[in-house]
């Protein structure tokens, strides 16, 4: 457990981590990284059951980045959280590097569970991992973080009903529900509203919360652990480019690279100290 | 060849406890016996593919050993995209298997045809590729699958396929079978249109000819060894497939021919790139693609000159 005080530090400490790191890499879906920042650092820091040291642990809790494109995001909570050293983020984005924008194989790089970037996978992988837990009588929890414009895809949604018959109660889906996919708001493009009820006419136990607080993200969790009896879903409202005033719910940062004078302001924005 | 496919399934599952049927709900009552063994070896998966293909990656990453079964074009064309990713690019020991290999679905029409699938998954890293040609094969294949470290791909029959090779097969990945010895014109064969094969040599002898059959039970990797010590000595190599004639084992023995000097011309016996527009069985639509013994015995005749 960590208190709500260290994990804002660890949430603002992510966000800077990522900004930096787009402007020197040229990494670009910043505001897709930063609209699930507090969501991966309440996870990392707060709920997942992990052992840095012991990486393919059996029974380690599972999380997959659905929405690939947020690898930015992972790649610093992994070494914040001790999976590697920040001296293995040194080449990021250079040839030959693994650290680019999607998550590798989990081959490559320890606390990578599936290499994502093409929407629509984590979710029937997490799924199939969860009933593989429960196949082998191990304990272990699977979470899977998708976009709301990755719940397009058909799959998310063959993997919902499967998951509901199956009762895959060790499942939890967590929705970044920014609003914005690539090229316009998510539904005008394909009317995903309303997502909450989607999930739960789809036999999930269904929730939503805003996916900038930490204690009510934490509350929704505990509330996945808790349940016995169906898959959860949790609907996370959040903005994209959160946490930076001038990226805020600006969609042109999807694909936006900050400049030098941006990240220095963003800097003292999120009270990052030389 | 699909009861004894799932009689093998049955089989495995009894000896292995990672073993997990994935059914794209189709097989009503073929699968009772993997169901008695226990529970945790069937997963009916619903009318949803591509979903399959992910939970079966998903099991395979956490310690399983999922064989994942439907008709050939559903479990291969429909969820390429799962496959290369999730299976590939992971290296998911993943089984899948198609039933209805080439024409067995005549009658069902183009959507039922299975006539691109070692193609497609030919191009993909990591995937070896099987099409037996009997049940002494399948089961060898599904055996050599269950202990290879990776996704593979075995497209199977539908029924009343006749047995090839007398009792059990010692099936190698990546080593062809030697079905008949001869010495003018070498047939390779996958998949079970073997018997046409073994009758197109029939034919191919009352005018003379020394005929080797040989099977390829795995299409990916392919047996060069094989082609480069025996082959090379015939006046004519004959792919025959049930497949188009783009990309399966003739497309495969012609990328091998491409980089041989002084290698024998290769004659490619598969459908032609179009899809069929009338109904009928099997023999019906094997013979209007030009795959029935009299006519590739002709095709070949005429090629000899």
């Amino acid at each position: 457990m960590i208190d709500l005080n260290t994990l804002n530090l660890r949430a603002r400490q992510l966000r800077y981590r990522i900004i930096e790191t787009s402007h020197r890499t040229g990494t670009p879906h910043l505001g897709s990284c930063l609209s699930c920042t507090d969501l991966l650092s309440v996870l990392y820091f707060d709920f997942l059951r992990l052992d840095p040291s012991q990486p393919a642990a059996s029974g380690r809790d599972r999380f997959i980045l659905s929405k690939g494109h947020a690898a930015p995001a992972l790649f610093q909570v992994l070494a914040m959280r001790g999976f590697y050293d920040d001296s293995r983020l040194s080449d990021y984005g250079q040839n030959g590097s693994i650290f680019a924008e999607h998550p590798p194989s989990p081959a490559c790089l320890p606390g990578i569970e599936a290499a994502t970037g093409s929407l629509g996978h984590g979710l029937p992988i997490g799924l199939g991992m969860a009933l593989a837990a429960r196949i082998q009588a191990l304990p272990y929890r699977v979470v899977v973080l998708v976009g709301d414009g990755e719940c397009n895809e058909g799959s998310v949604w063959e993997a919902a009903l499967l998951a509901a018959a199956q009762r895959a109660s060790n499942l939890c889906v967590i929705v970044d529900f920014n609003k914005w996919q690539a090229t316009g708001r998510s539904q005008t493009i394909m009317a995903m509203d309303p997502l909450v009820d989607k999930w739960a006419a789809f036999g999930w136990n269904a929730m939503e919360v805003d996916g900038h607080d930490h204690a009510a993200i934490k509350d929704a969790l505990n509330c996945f652990a808790g349940t016995t009896d169906r898959p959860t879903a949790i609907v996370a409202h959040t903005v994209k480019g959160s946490g930076v005033s001038f990226m805020q719910d600006d969609n042109n940062w999807h694909y936006r690279i900050p400049s030098e004078e941006e990240v220095r302001r963003a800097r003292a924005e999120l009270r990052i100290e030389a | 060849m699909r009861n004894a496919f799932a009689k093998e399934v049955t089989r495995l599952a009894s000896a292995d406890e990672r073993v997990v049927l994935l059914s794209g709900d189709i097989g009503n009552n073929l699968f009772e016996g993997v169901k008695k063994v226990g529970s945790r070896h069937f997963l009916n998966c619903g009318i949803a593919e591509a979903n399959m293909i992910g939970v079966a990656a998903g099991m395979a990453m956490s310690g399983l050993r999922p064989i994942v079964y439907t008709i050939a074009p559903f479990t291969t064309t429909r969820c390429f995209e799962q496959i290369r990713v999730d299976l590939c690019y992971h290296e998911a020991p993943v089984i899948i298997v198609g039933t209805g290999a080439g024409l067995s679905y005549a009658e069902l029409g183009p959507t039922h045809h299975s006539l691109e699938d070692l193609a497609i998954l030919r191009t993909l890293p990591n995937m070896t590729v099987f099409a037996p040609c009997d049940i002494g094969e399948m089961v060898g294949c599904m055996r050599a699958a269950l202990a290879h470290d990776g996704p593979s791909y075995i497209r199977i029959g539908k029924k009343g396929e006749p047995d090839i090779h007398p009792g059990e097969v010692d099936l190698v990945i990546g080593k062809a079978i030697e079905v008949q010895e001869g010495h003018d014109v070498a047939l390779l064969v996958s998949g079970t249109i073997m018997p046409v094969a073994l009758a197109v040599s029939a034919i191919l002898k009352e005018q003379g000819l020394s005929v080797a059959v040989t099977s390829f039970p795995t299409v990916k990797p392919l047996d060069t060894d094989y082609l480069e010590q025996t082959a090379s000595g015939f006046r004519l190599l004959v792919t025959i497939e049930e497949h188009g004639r783009i990309g399966g084992l003739g497309g495969a023995v012609s990328e091998w021919r491409a980089g041989i000097r002084n290698a024998p011309p290769v004659l490619l016996c598969g459908t032609r790139d179009e899809f069929l527009h009338v109904i009928g069985d099997q023999d019906y639509a094997r013979s209007l693609y030009m795959l029935s013994a009299d006519k590739i015995a002709a095709t070949i005749l005429e090629k000899l000159g």
